[in-house]
């Protein structure tokens, strides 16, 4: 057992553990907490596997912008801990242990079939040439600019359309529209009484 | 040409058809009557100078219209066939339907329908025509319901009426049972024989020839012949009104007057005894058919006579005179007489068309009254009338020289004497048929003395209900004399009623009996006589040639002493009439007689209730509702029940449409794992 | 030397747990986190293959699936924000408009 294969352990069993935190926390805060850990122990896995480009923009891209953006949203939408109104599909509760444990066996059962292969590549580490070598930033960018540069293209286009979304879907909405989530979103700070029979936001 | 003779009626239908509703009467008459006097020009002139002047032997025009089906063996064309049976039956059809078409134009005056009426009679003639110079069987077929349905349209030609809707529907329906045996027969002599055509075609000769060619049949065994001779006697039995499927014909009467002696004295109901003489071939190959007919006939005959005894509407003593007469013709086709048959058809139809229009000439001149109960002294009002219907009552009493004399006598020698039915049915026959005669006599006298003698009995009691439709005619005033384009159809009658008869004189007394001999060479003989000589030329000829006389050698003595006996019995009958009748006019007759027996009711109580009940509570309500619409309902209403279930599974939410997906997903991952490992 | 089967084993698991929590959450905002851990999961996969076969196109693969999960994730946000304005609501189970 080398060093190598205790930190991939290390970094797999946080990240299961905060895996399972983000689908069974109550408070939406806690969840993208546990997220951002999940996503911190990739880019750590990432690099173990020679990918450091995509490590660094899984640092940057996801924990750092879209993770963000879940955090803001969950604030302005004031979400608080979960009511526990009256589940509709109680059943689900119940089935999802058995599905867990059902789609891991199978999963299981098909990596033992399968032959993994060695390694194709020594070590990736060539500097000899580094436009070669696996996972450097000039590799990938000699890769996205010559064979992916039309999805490269198209993914800029995609990104335009989803600002542009966004944006609409979004926006403010009339006078009315703001006085009713004022009030839904009332008794932060303010005297009137925020208890859930209130404002029973169905 | 013959062609013609059959399509002016249609043509004058269908002018009447398609116009007739703007046009004034006078033409609409004009129109109906020329087209038929086409059709008795030609058929006179066709008969006298292409028939005739032919050898007796090959007597057989053709006339070929167009081929209608043409299937393998099976041919049917609308081909005419003009030879000497077919020719009479033309001549009187065309005749007296022209004589009853001038007459209908008085009499139908001034209803609202006059269009109409003659519409279905110039159908009517067409369809009948088809009928008799049709050259097989299915053409025949076609003639034959066509005038069925004429019939059932004139008949129902007071549409307000409900009985004589009623009357409509129970004489076609009636009808079409007998036609089921017509059908049936029709097959059989396509399957027995290969053709159903009464002429050689094609070197395939007719069913006729065939048959002639066939034994006799066996007595009391079913052979082919006898099932072929009795499924088409079926056939006639409802079109001619014999017993069991007579029942239609009294009630017939509820269609204008000119309707009841056109079609239900004259023409159509005679179409029966056409179709046994034109298939006598056949006939007469089975001895069991033959009795079968004769009894029928004979049976009817005296059946009808005795309820007409008894009957009070005047129309109605004639429709059961009418039944009897054609049993008559079928008791003469039993015994092997065909021609003594058609003889009195043709008789038969001179007085009795004379004495159906005459009782419309007394209907009209007492304002609608029939019942003749409420007539009587009529002969000075009425003397035209009168006279005429004399000649026709003479005539069917059997009054000597005059026309019914000699064929009723025909007939009744013909049964005496008969060597087709086994030893000493022809003479027990004879007894009926004698006692039929005399009944005859009787009940006609009733008639003229109720109607026309005595003192008059109407006045105050009919003021009260008028049930008149003509307009001009509302004074209930004296009755009055018809007008001249009635009465001379009635004295044309009457001269030939008197005079048709001496065609047909037979030997015995003296005449040469031109009608018989004219008609044999279509008519089969009958079988201990028969002498087999079928003569093919290439013509072909229609019927077998059988003349080798056998004829010639019966009792010259016992035949004229039976006539003798007959006119004892016809004056015996008139004697009684008059001398019963004249002093008490009213008098009752027995119950029994004046409800017909009750068949109608026996026939509504066994046949048509249980057929409603069924019809109506296990067809309708068990079957159709119940099975057929419950299976056609149920599998909709499981289709929605199913749908009902399945909308189960559209939850909308989103959390249960994963779970699903998953479920799936591993369903999935877990058969193809499970496959790569085999 | 990690072997492959360990680095897929791991995503075979996180990407369970993501699913199963896709069926479990009410709440729609933790619902699309639970989305968002699918797609690394499957990202782990890809990097691990491209590592194992040599071929770039593994990790050019997932730097398209990060740009496209960016967008998806801002769009499906504006969506559960204007979800909110209307119903009030984030419990998914309220949208069920499509419910026979």
């Amino acid at each position: 057992m080398e060093i190598i294969h205790l930190l991939f352990l290390g970094l797999a069993a946080l990240a299961v553990v905060a895996a399972f935190n983000v689908i069974l926390q109550r408070n939406p805060i806690y969840s993208a907490i546990g997220l951002i850990v999940v996503l911190c122990c990739l880019a750590a896995l990432f690099l173990t596997l020679h990918a450091q480009f995509i490590a660094a923009i899984q640092i940057i891209v996801y924990a750092g912008a879209i993770m963000v953006l879940f955090v803001f949203v969950i604030m302005l939408l004031n979400v608080r801990e979960e009511e526990s109104r009256g589940d509709r599909q109680k059943y689900l509760k119940w089935i999802a242990g058995p599905l867990f444990i059902a789609l891991l066996a199978e999963i299981a059962a098909v990596l033992r079939l399968v032959d993994t292969p060695a390694p194709a590549i020594a070590n990736p580490n060539q500097i000899a040439d580094p436009s070669t070598s696996l996972g450097t930033v000039e590799s990938i960018a000699h890769g996205m600019f010559t064979d992916y540069v039309l999805p490269f293209e198209a993914t800029s286009v995609l990104i335009l359309m989803a600002i542009v979304g966004a944006m609409y879907l979004a926006r403010r909405g009339s006078q009315a529209e703001m006085d009713r989530i004022e009030k839904a979103l009332g008794g932060q700070g303010e005297a009137e009484p925020s208890t859930a029979d209130d404002h029973v936001a169905v | 040409m013959l062609k013609w003779i059959v399509l002016a009626p249609l043509i004058g239908a269908i002018v009447n058809g398609f116009f007739g509703k703007r046009l004034p009467e006078k033409v609409i008459g004009l129109i109906a009557c020329s087209s038929v006097a086409v059709s008795t020009g030609l058929a006179f002139f066709a008969f006298f100078t292409r028939l005739l002047p032919l050898p007796a032997d090959q007597r057989v025009i053709t006339e070929h219209f167009f081929t209608w089906i043409q299937v393998g063996k099976f041919q049917a064309d609308f081909a005419y066939l003009l030879d000497p049976l077919s020719g009479i039956y033309l001549l009187f059809i065309t005749g007296v339907g022209l004589l009853i078409h001038i007459y209908a134009t008085g009499y139908m005056h001034g209803d609202p329908g006059f269009y109409r009426f003659f519409t279905y009679l110039n159908l009517f003639m067409f369809m009948m025509l088809t009928l008799v110079l049709a050259d097989n069987l299915l053409v025949l077929f076609v003639g034959w319901e066509g005038v069925g349905l004429c019939s059932y349209l004139l008949i129902g030609y007071y549409i307000r009426r409900q009985e004589a809707g009623d009357a409509a529907k129970k004489a076609f329906i009636t009808n079409r049972i007998g036609d089921f045996g017509y059908m049936i027969a029709m097959f059989t002599v396509f399957v027995t024989f290969g053709t159903i055509s009464f002429v050689t075609k094609a070197g395939v000769p007719s069913f006729l020839v065939q048959a002639a060619e066939q034994p006799v049949e066996v007595w009391g065994a079913a052979g082919v012949m006898t099932a072929i001779a009795l499924l088409l006697f079926v056939g006639a039995t409802g079109k001619s009104a014999q017993i069991p499927l007579f029942v239609w014909l009294p009630d017939a009467m509820a269609g204008p007057t000119p309707v009841s002696a056109l079609i239900h004295a004259a023409t159509m109901v005679t179409a029966g005894v056409y179709l046994i003489a034109r298939c006598s071939a056949v006939v007469v190959k089975s001895p069991t058919a033959m009795l079968v007919i004769a009894l029928i006939g004979a049976a009817t005959a005296i059946f009808a006579a005795t309820v007409g005894l008894a009957q009070n509407d005047i129309k109605k003593v004639l429709a059961y005179s009418t039944v009897s007469q054609l049993g008559y013709m079928f008791l003469a086709c039993g015994v092997g007489a065909f021609t003594a048959g058609v003889f009195h058809v043709v008789t038969h139809a001179f007085f009795k068309a004379l004495l159906f229009l005459g009782s419309g000439s007394v209907i009209h001149g007492m304002h609608e009254e029939q019942d003749i109960r409420r007539m009587g002294g009529l002969k000075k009002y009425m003397p035209i009338t009168f006279a005429t219907m004399m000649a026709g009552w003479l005539a069917i009493s059997g009054f000597p020289l005059l026309s019914g004399f000699f064929s009723k006598d025909e007939i009744l020698w013909k049964t005496w004497s008969t060597t087709a039915l086994p030893h000493g049915w022809g003479r027990a026959l004879w007894v009926v048929a004698a006692l039929t005669a005399l009944l005859t006599a009787i009940y006609m006298t009733r008639m003229m003395v109720l109607t026309f003698f005595g003192e008059s009995r109407f006045g105050h009691a009919h003021d009260a209900h008028d049930h008149g439709h003509n307009d001009g005619h509302e004074s209930h005033g004296k009755p009055h004399e018809s007008p001249a384009v009635m009465w001379v159809p009635l004295a044309v009658l009457a001269v030939l009623s008197i005079v048709g008869g001496f065609v047909g004189v037979p030997a015995a007394l003296g005449g040469s009996n031109h009608f018989e001999h004219f008609l044999e060479p279509v008519i089969a003989h009958v079988a201990p006589h028969e002498a087999a000589a079928a003569a093919h030329d290439a013509h072909g000829v229609a019927g077998v040639a059988g003349v080798a006389g056998g004829e010639e050698h019966h009792d010259v003595a016992t035949e004229r002493l039976l006539t003798g006996v007959s006119v004892l019995l016809g004056f015996l009958g008139i004697g009684i009439g008059f001398a019963v009748f004249r002093r008490r006019p009213l008098r009752q007759m027995p119950k029994l007689l004046e409800e017909k027996y009750y068949v109608d009711e026996a026939y509504e109580a066994s046949v048509i209730q249980p057929l409603e009940t069924t019809s109506r509570d296990f067809l309708w309500k068990g079957v159709d509702v119940r099975v057929i619409d419950g299976a056609v309902n149920g599998v909709a209403r499981s289709f929605a029940g199913a749908a009902n279930l399945l909308r189960y599974t559209q939850t909308g939410s989103s959390r249960n449409y994963a779970a699903v997906i998953l479920i799936g997903a591993i369903i999935l991952i877990g058969y193809f794992g499970y496959m790569a490992t085999r | 030397m990690v072997p492959l089967s360990w680095y897929l084993a791991l995503s075979a698991v996180l990407f369970t747990i993501g699913v199963v929590g896709v069926v479990i959450q009410r709440n729609v905002i933790v619902l699309f986190m639970c989305v968002e851990l699918m797609l690394n999961a499957v990202n782990l996969t890809l990097v691990a293959f491209s590592r194992f076969l040599g071929d770039l196109n593994g990790q050019l693969f997932v730097f398209i699936v990060m740009a496209v999960a960016a967008a998806e994730a801002a769009v499906g946000l504006a969506i559960i924000i204007s979800l909110f304005r209307n119903r009030e609501t984030l419990n998914v189970d309220e949208a069920d408009l499509l419910k026979l």
